[in-house]
């Protein structure tokens, strides 16, 4: 079987990220990572294949640095590398984005195509379901389990109120949810072995997208009314105070 | 300005509140109003939707929409709009909206804005960032309708006193490959919901297993009409079910007093729980992110805190 990745290189995924003077977050200030939230999509398409063969590709879109995110992927055990780097994809949209990654995954002869829920950095969370029509396969969101199943998958995607059990036919794309897996930290074999892996480039042109205009743009950035820091206490009145904030709350 | 539309999602427990609100919201913008409810009971949806601004309600209580997450609900949306070209659709930033708008936007080639705030039009929608430290004011471009998801609770449900027309629909099932729901299960859930609670007690990292959690559910019975909440940390780690998690991916609460024991403050969590009347984070890292936003930080340990809490609580209730 083999699985397509999608990865999102991220900029300083566990601080505040910085907005540039345009408005557009600032992609290459040598603070960014893979998204921690894909980690666990490649844990699972990485455990997919060590069973029963075949091989995964990481595919990513970003600045030149994505490259950094795409090489963890290969670190952990990742077969292969596509980054689309093109400086006309800066500040795409969501739609121009779900095109590119679309026509680079149908370039890609994958039975599974595996995504993370929403980036850490856009929380936007529907370009999964985007890209799956447009490429005409079946999509599942928010997957904590996924098991081959005869000629396609045995599913588990989570519910507001417990899970659902689908059965999907081969390909499909997933979205897999923080904490579906364990992803392993990339050994010191590995890291060495991803410098010689293939990395294939490619360029919106390359994939045929060439209406590139946005079709959203920012008016305005302003600071939210900062919130008045409350009082900080410790010790043995602390209990009391919280009481009397609840009296105060008229909830109790 | 153009007609807005609502995508009214129905739940097996029936309408998703977010729909009420997005009617509130849509309503004030000034054209003309309508909803789509699609699903089992959606037909039954129709008066509360109208009561709240919807002039018309396009409805199917077809199976499929329940079987095939996300794709029929966008493809019978598409003939909807091929037909009637409203300028804007709101829909809720759920699991369910987040699909169905996704799966749209290929169909529509027209825009799409998540996790928006606050809407003034077909043209412009907000958007807070950075947990909430930014707002952003984004122009919207390209064919309509314009999709725009909106974070539940961003505007209050008013009713207006309308009455909606009906327009009974057939559900589109688009040829192709589709993922099929053969089994469904719900995890048992008890005391009030969490969206509706007036105080709730969450816990997160720093609760250390799913033990403690037994703790923060003695806290919210002594309260009375409290629920319990997570963060995504404890909810990852498997400590309490999904239906627990309050934040970007999970439920956005905003209760009278908020009871954040051993959560760091990710700006994760804070987007879902920020709304909140009063906050009291407990926490031992003097340095956590939360202390910054609580109205009362208690530095110390949670495991003497909250058991000290509950017994106060108790003593005072029967005082």
């Amino acid at each position: 079987m083999n699985v397509s990745v999608l990865a999102k290189f991220v900029p300083n995924p566990t601080g505040t990220p910085q907005l540039g003077p345009d408005n557009l977050l600032i992609r290459d200030a040598g603070d960014g990572a893979l998204d921690p939230g894909d980690e666990y999509g490649l844990e699972l398409a990485l455990q997919l294949v060590e069973a029963g063969g075949g091989e995964v590709t990481v595919v990513s879109m970003g600045p030149e640095e994505a490259l950094a995110g795409i090489q963890r992927g290969l670190a952990m055990g990742a077969h292969k590398g596509v980054l689309i780097s093109d400086p006309a994809l800066r500040g795409a949209d969501a739609l121009i984005t779900a095109r590119v990654l679309a026509a680079a995954l149908g370039r890609q002869t994958a039975d599974l195509m595996i995504a993370g829920v929403e980036s850490t950095d856009g929380y936007t969370g529907t370009m999964p379901a985007t890209i799956a029509e447009l490429l005409g396969v079946a999509s599942i969101t928010a997957v904590r389990k996924l098991e081959p199943d005869g000629e396609g998958f045995r599913v588990e995607r989570q519910t507001e109120s417990g899970y659902d059990v689908l059965r999907a036919p081969s390909p499909a794309l997933i979205t897999v949810t923080a904490g579906a897996t364990e992803p392993r930290y990339p050994s010191l074999k590995g890291i060495m072995a991803a410098k010689s892996k293939p990395v294939e480039r490619l360029s919106a042109a390359d994939l045929g997208v060439t209406d590139l205009m946005s079709t959203q743009t920012v008016s305005s950035v302003t600071d939210a009314p900062a919130k008045a820091g409350g009082e900080v206490v410790s010790g043995d009145d602390a209990v009391a105070r919280i009481v009397d904030l609840l009296e105060e709350a008229k909830v109790i | 300005m153009g007609a807005t539309w609502v995508y009214a999602e129905v739940t097996p427990e029936g309408l998703h509140p977010s729909a009420l609100e997005l009617l509130t919201k849509a309503r004030s913008l000034g054209g003309d109003v309508a909803a789509v409810a699609l699903g089992p009971g959606a037909t039954a949806t129709a008066a509360e939707l109208g009561e709240h601004g919807a002039a018309t309600v396009y409805a199917s209580d077809d199976q499929v929409f329940v079987d095939q997450p996300g794709r029929p609900a966008a493809h019978t949306l598409k003939a909807l709009i091929d037909q009637h070209a409203p300028a804007l659709l709101l829909l809720p930033g759920t699991y369910e909206g987040r699909d169905v708008a996704g799966c749209l936007q290929a169909l529509t080639g027209s825009t799409l804005m998540a996790n928006a705030t606050d809407v003034s039009g077909p043209d412009r929608a907000r958007t807070e960032i950075f947990g909430g430290t930014k707002i952003v004011d984004v122009d919207l471009a390209g064919p309509e309708p314009k999709l725009v998801l909106v974070r539940p609770k961003s505007f209050p449900a008013e009713p207006s006193g309308g009455t909606a027309t009906v327009v009974p629909i057939e559900a589109v099932v688009p040829p192709g490959p589709v993922a099929t729901v053969i089994e469904r299960h719900a995890e048992a859930a008890s005391g009030p919901k969490l969206e509706e609670a007036i105080v709730v007690v969450a816990g997160g990292r720093g609760l250390g297993g799913p033990e403690p959690f037994a703790m923060l559910d003695e806290l919210a019975a002594a309260i009375g009409g409290a629920a319990v909440g997570a963060s995504r940390a404890a909810v990852d780690a498997g400590w309490v079910p999904y239906a627990y998690q309050v934040g970007q991916t999970g439920k956005t609460v905003k209760p009278e007093v908020y009871i954040a024991a051993g959560i760091s403050g990710a700006l994760q969590h804070v987007v879902g729980m920020k709304g909140a009347k009063r906050i009291v984070a407990i926490n031992k890292d003097v340095d956590a992110p939360i202390l910054k936003i609580a109205d009362l930080g208690v530095v110390g340990d949670l495991f003497q805190i909250v058991p000290a809490l509950t017994e106060e609580v108790r003593r005072r209730a029967s005082s």
